[in-house]
């Protein structure tokens, strides 16, 4: 069953080779929504298995034997909720993409479903080879996505961020060979088998360095994020929301599965620095953003604040926190798809994104004022919308590990308000600028994409145990792992 | 009947979704029926449910509705709570809020976004009484960050002015700097009693026996954050005089029915974890004390009737603060329903005559509008005769208590107050007399035009004023022969904090006669000062570029405590912003990382000197290769 999950998408994109013209776009579509029913079949059955055994979510199949590799994925609650994100965000993000038109439609299409297999492949892979290819997979469809399909400076910018998240996974990949070597005779990368090792606290906190970099680049965590911005801003809008979106909690998801359980005594050795450099990022990128110009770069920096919040309870890894880094995963990926879409309509309306030649939208498009509120609503964490319910769990636990440490990231709550009820000013109210004049409200296509995106915000908000209740168990071992 | 508590708050959800999703496409008519008819029906079921309450006994009733939040040791269960406490903020805010809403049926007929008005309204009154209702601090932030975004909503509710945006968004942050501190505050309370709930938090701390052990210092001091800037309290005032940048019926919507009492309602609710931090309680008495002085004198030198208005109000809550901060706690909610009464009065009565002189707000282009305006001049007068604490009329009951429990803590609380009175009384009726007396200053054209309000606004009016008169007579106290009723009402909330507070001088009543003849006699004072000056003189406040000087100078301009905020705060964290963007991120670290893969880059060149395509020099590193992968495995 979760085998024909990971592997449609490939199916998809090969078969979209067959296309051509705009009928790609429906084929995409389609398939895209297909992948979607599929993972809520297997959300539903997940759900009533709960509390019996978990099998059906595991197939291990000896793949490369010589080397111990193996083809082993496994769902649990918390990779769950990603592939979940994932294939949600797929079919918006696809559908947002229909008032484009692409040079060689299939090619874009097809790298996209490319890179959903390696997104799923990195959220359910129990062996390291195979996570290590799915990793990599995830990322040259995304390059390729932007690089060919981006603004000016695409093919400098892109470069930077394809050099700097490969020279993180080179890091990445000499740690997994080192445990690799370290495991009992007849080498494995199986997941369970890195597990059983028993490294000296000193070899596991080297190794956790060669894992960090990968993990902290992708994230990204403060000072690693000067690739980020300029590439989501070079980026077309399909390639900036598959690297916010997604993307980058294959960097968070890559700690839970692979650096926690694995190397505990190597997390705990560094965990203080990391917290202090994350709860620094979230600072330091708010107080960035209040000043930017261009919507799109404002709102890569409120990512990374909101990403520094989502690393710092990650590290700080208590049952509070986790659960906020699994639920705020998911709330991150929605909301800041939602914002993406919105300056994505608008910047396909007014052909600029600069904030200061906008404004007054409100009194031509009211029905895109109100979903736009609710998204940014969501961004800056107001009860009620799914946003508060990360925060709150985030902050809490970090409150737990240190309370001048949770004041000084509640920050986040003031400034986020600041530089989001500015954008939100600037560009939707006051007076029509000569840019704005003819704006049109939303399309029934644009409708169909913010809806079910604002529909996540406010159904996770009311009722966040929909999704906390998936993932409960999963947090509570892994905080297990660490004791 | 109490059961069906959680329909008070739902009904003003169903009108702002039917409102908000189809208002537009609807008659006003209907719009105005659903929106006002959703609070009426709410306030009959909170006056059903509070007459429900069998005499002499009191209610404490938890509902639960689902589980909201659960992970770890947090659970957070979306329950209310209905008591005393909740029952009479419900009362107010329903109460309160269906005159509004009828009033607003006639006051934005005239607006495009007649519907949009109602829907935030109705959503204003539900999040307001989610607050009150919520059964832990969790529900109750909830509400107290969602009427942080209804007063956004609305102040800026006519958005193509920019000005009115910029006040909105003043207000919506400076609301969130309190809320990070009420956040912080309530992470401590689940630190400390691990629950956020009301009843498992107040019982546990019920049995601490010393006072003032620094964690309930520290959380009683940061809910106070929380509460000064819900409620307007030095520092972080600034926003609610801005605030009226809405239409009229939302600074009666915020000054009176919501919003601003939500910070002396959460201490209240909070009251046995004050109690047990002294410390916090006497900083609290001294910012309230002091924001009722300071927005008082600000007061006397402003020439917009609304601002005038949000100054008054913000004084006022320093009284109920002082209150607080003295343990009167059922005192400061006496004063929060009579200030509830009054200040819709004024401001309904006030948005009166702003409709009638077409949108001018200037008490020097005004005047005399006693004979054009009969049922607001009349309804105006009773609310600022309340307000000045006239002997029989409500705020004077409320008021009285509050000094006179000032005046048994420290007389020097008392002396404060009394000068408040004293500047109250003045502006207030500097206002009235500048308004309704004299001569019309206004253009001939605003003459012509001069009219009373349609029956839908002079009928709340009449009917706030009436309460303004008797809504002192619902907590008469013994001395005038009364009851205490709300005191009674109320006491089982406070009792477990009243048994930690030491009473030690008990004012006798001749000492409560005395002190009551000296604020009545000064107030009354004042306001012959204000007849002398306004009337028997004609004095009109100088025009706007007119020389001023001194004292007036520094009051006019409020202190220029905006522009403090504005240099000390705003300024620094801009310019922040573009330094930090342009010098920190771009040239440090990103020229960090660039000139990193520069090397690289450069080392490449020396490296790919290896590939010389020499076989002598590829056998020498296959060797050296093996001899360090030897050593390795051999080395472990």
């Amino acid at each position: 069953m979760i085998t024909a999950l990971l592997l449609f998408p490939l199916l998809a994109s090969i078969f979209l080779l067959f296309f051509k013209g705009e009928i790609v776009k429906k084929v995409a579509l389609a398939a895209a929504i297909i992948e979607l029913a599929l993972s809520v079949w297997v959300w539903s059955v997940f759900c009533s298995t709960c509390t019996t055994s978990k099998e059906a979510f595991s197939v291990d199949i000896p793949w490369i034997s010589s080397l111990g590799v193996h083809f082993a994925l496994k769902v649990d609650g918390i990779s769950l909720i990603l592939i979940l994100l994932t294939n949600f965000l797929i079919p918006l993000i696809i559908l947002s993409t229909y008032k484009h038109t692409y040079n060689k439609p299939f090619t874009f299409y097809g790298l996209v479903f490319a890179m959903q297999t390696g997104l799923l492949g990195v959220f359910m892979s129990y062996d390291a080879f195979l996570f290590y290819i799915f990793w990599e997979v995830a990322l040259i469809p995304v390059y390729f996505i932007s690089a060919l399909y981006g603004g000016k400076r695409r093919i400098e910018v892109t470069l930077k961020f394809f050099i700097y998240t490969i020279l993180g996974s080179l890091f990445m990949l000499i740690g997994i060979i080192y445990l690799y070597l370290q495991t009992p005779n007849a080498h494995s990368f199986s997941w369970s088998a890195f597990q059983l090792l028993e490294l000296s606290p000193d070899i596991q906190g080297l190794v956790f360095l060669s894992f960090f970099i990968a993990f902290a680049i992708k994230m990204p965590i403060f000072p690693f994020h000067t690739w980020q911005p300029d590439t989501y801003t070079e980026s077309n809008a399909a390639g900036t929301m598959l690297l916010s979106g997604i993307m980058l909690k294959m960097g968070i998801f890559g700690v839970i599965r692979w650096i926690i359980p694995i190397l505990p005594l190597g997390f705990m050795k560094w965990d203080d620095i990391v917290i202090v450099l994350a709860v620094i990022g979230i600072v330091y990128a708010s107080i960035i953003a209040i000043q930017q110009k261009d919507a799109k770069r404002l709102v890569a920096y409120s990512s990374i604040a909101h990403v520094g919040l989502i690393a710092a309870g990650l590290f700080v890894a208590n049952e509070i926190s986790l659960q906020g880094v699994v639920i705020q995963m998911l709330n991150h990926g929605v909301n800041v798809v939602g914002m993406f879409v919105v300056l994505d309509i608008i910047e396909s309306r007014t052909k600029t994104r600069e904030i200061s030649s906008l404004g007054g939208i409100a009194s031509r498009a009211p029905k895109l004022a109100i979903l736009f509120l609710i998204i940014l609503l969501g961004n800056v964490a107001l009860p009620l919308t799914n946003g508060f319910v990360g925060e709150f769990l985030l902050l809490n636990g970090l409150f737990g590990y240190n309370s001048y440490l949770a004041a000084f990231a509640g920050l986040t709550i003031i400034l986020g308000a600041v530089y989001m009820l500015r954008t939100f000013q600037k560009v939707m109210l006051g007076q029509l600028t000569s840019t704005t004049e003819d704006f049109t409200d939303l399309t029934p296509n644009e409708m169909a994409v913010l809806i079910p995106i604002v529909a996540v915000i406010l159904v996770i908000g009311v009722y966040p145990n929909i999704f906390t209740s998936l993932s409960a168990a999963d947090v509570k071992s892994l905080v297990g792992a660490l004791k | 009947m109490a059961d069906f508590a959680w329909l008070i708050p739902l009904l003003p959800f169903i009108g702002f979704l039917i409102n908000g999703l189809l208002g537009k496409s609807l008659p006003k008519i209907l719009v105005a029926v659903i929106g006002t008819g959703a609070m009426v029906a709410s306030f009959l079921l909170a006056t059903l449910i509070f007459f429900s309450i069998p005499q002499g006994e009191t209610i404490h009733l938890n509902i639960h509705l689902f589980d909201f939040i659960q992970a770890g040791t947090i659970y957070i269960p979306f329950d209310f709570l209905i008591d005393p406490l909740s029952i009479l903020m419900i009362l107010i805010i329903t109460g309160i809020g269906s005159l509004i809403h009828l009033y607003s049926a006639g006051y934005m007929k005239e607006d495009e976004g007649f519907y949009k008005f109602f829907a935030y309204l109705n959503l204003f009154v539900f999040f307001m009484l989610l607050l009150v209702l919520g059964s832990n601090y969790i529900i109750m932030f909830i509400g107290w960050e969602g009427v942080g975004l209804c007063s956004y909503l609305l102040i800026g509710f006519w958005f193509k002015n920019q000005d009115y945006n910029n006040a909105a968004k003043k207000a919506f942050i400076m609301n969130r700097i309190g809320d990070l501190g009420f956040l912080m505050g309530v992470f401590f309370i689940f630190g400390t009693f691990g629950t956020f709930t009301f009843d498992e938090v107040f019982s546990k701390a019920s049995l601490v026996t010393e006072f003032n052990q620094p964690i309930f210092i520290t959380i009683c001091l940061l809910l106070f954050v929380g509460a000064t800037g819900k409620s307007a309290q030095i520092p972080l005032f600034t926003w609610l005089p801005d605030a009226m940048a809405g239409p009229t019926p939302v600074s009666a919507l915020i000054h009176a029915a919501t919003m601003v009492t939500a910070g002396i309602y959460m201490i209240a609710r909070s009251n046995i974890l004050f109690v047990l931090a002294p410390t916090a309680l006497t900083v609290i008495a001294i910012v309230g004390v002091a924001t009722a002085l300071f927005a008082a004198t600000i007061g006397l030198a402003q020439n917009d009737i609304k601002k005038v208005l949000a100054y008054s109000t913000v004084s006022q809550l320093g009284y109920m603060f002082l209150a607080l901060g003295v343990g009167a706690f059922s005192s400061a909610l006496f004063h929060v329903m009579t200030h509830a009464f009054f200040k819709a009065l004024l401001f309904l009565g006030a948005g009166s005559v702003i409709h009638a002189m077409h949108h001018e707000q200037d008490i020097r282009r005004m005047g005399g509008l006693a004979k054009k305006l009969p049922i607001t001049h009349l309804t105006f007068l009773i609310g600022t005769l309340a307000i000045a604490g006239l002997p029989g009329l409500s705020g004077f009951f409320s008021k009285d208590e509050i000094l006179a429990k000032a005046f048994e803590t420290n007389i020097i609380y008392w002396v404060l107050g009394v000068i408040g009175a004293i500047l109250t009384a003045f502006y207030m009726f500097r206002v009235y007399f500048l308004t309704f007396h004299g001569s019309f200053r206004g253009t001939h054209d605003q003459a012509h035009h001069l009219h009373e309000s349609p029956l839908t606004m002079t009928l709340p009016l009449i009917v706030l004023a009436v309460l303004s008169i008797v809504g002192g007579y619902f907590n008469l106290a013994p001395i005038f022969g009364g009851n205490a009723g709300l005191e009674h009402f109320l006491s089982p909330v406070f009792a477990a904090g009243q048994a930690k507070i030491h009473h030690t001088n008990h004012l006798s009543h001749s000492t409560e006669y005395l002190i009551m003849a000296v604020s009545v006699v000064a107030v009354i004072l004042s306001i012959g000062l204000a007849y002398f000056t306004y009337i028997s003189k004609k004095s009109v406040p100088v025009e706007d570029g007119d020389e001023i000087n001194g004292l007036h100078k520094l009051v006019y301009n409020k202190y220029y405590v905006d522009e403090l905020y504005d240099k000390v705060f705003v300024q620094p964290i801009m310019y922040l912003s573009t330094s930090i963007y342009k010098f920190v991120d771009i040239v440090v670290i990103d020229g960090l990382v660039n000139s990193i893969g520069k090397g690289i880059y450069a080392l490449s060149g020396i490296l790919r000197q290896l590939q010389s395509g020499s076989i002598g020099i590829y056998v020498l590193m296959m060797v050296l290769g093996l001899i360090s992968i030897l050593a390795f495995n051999l080395i472990p």
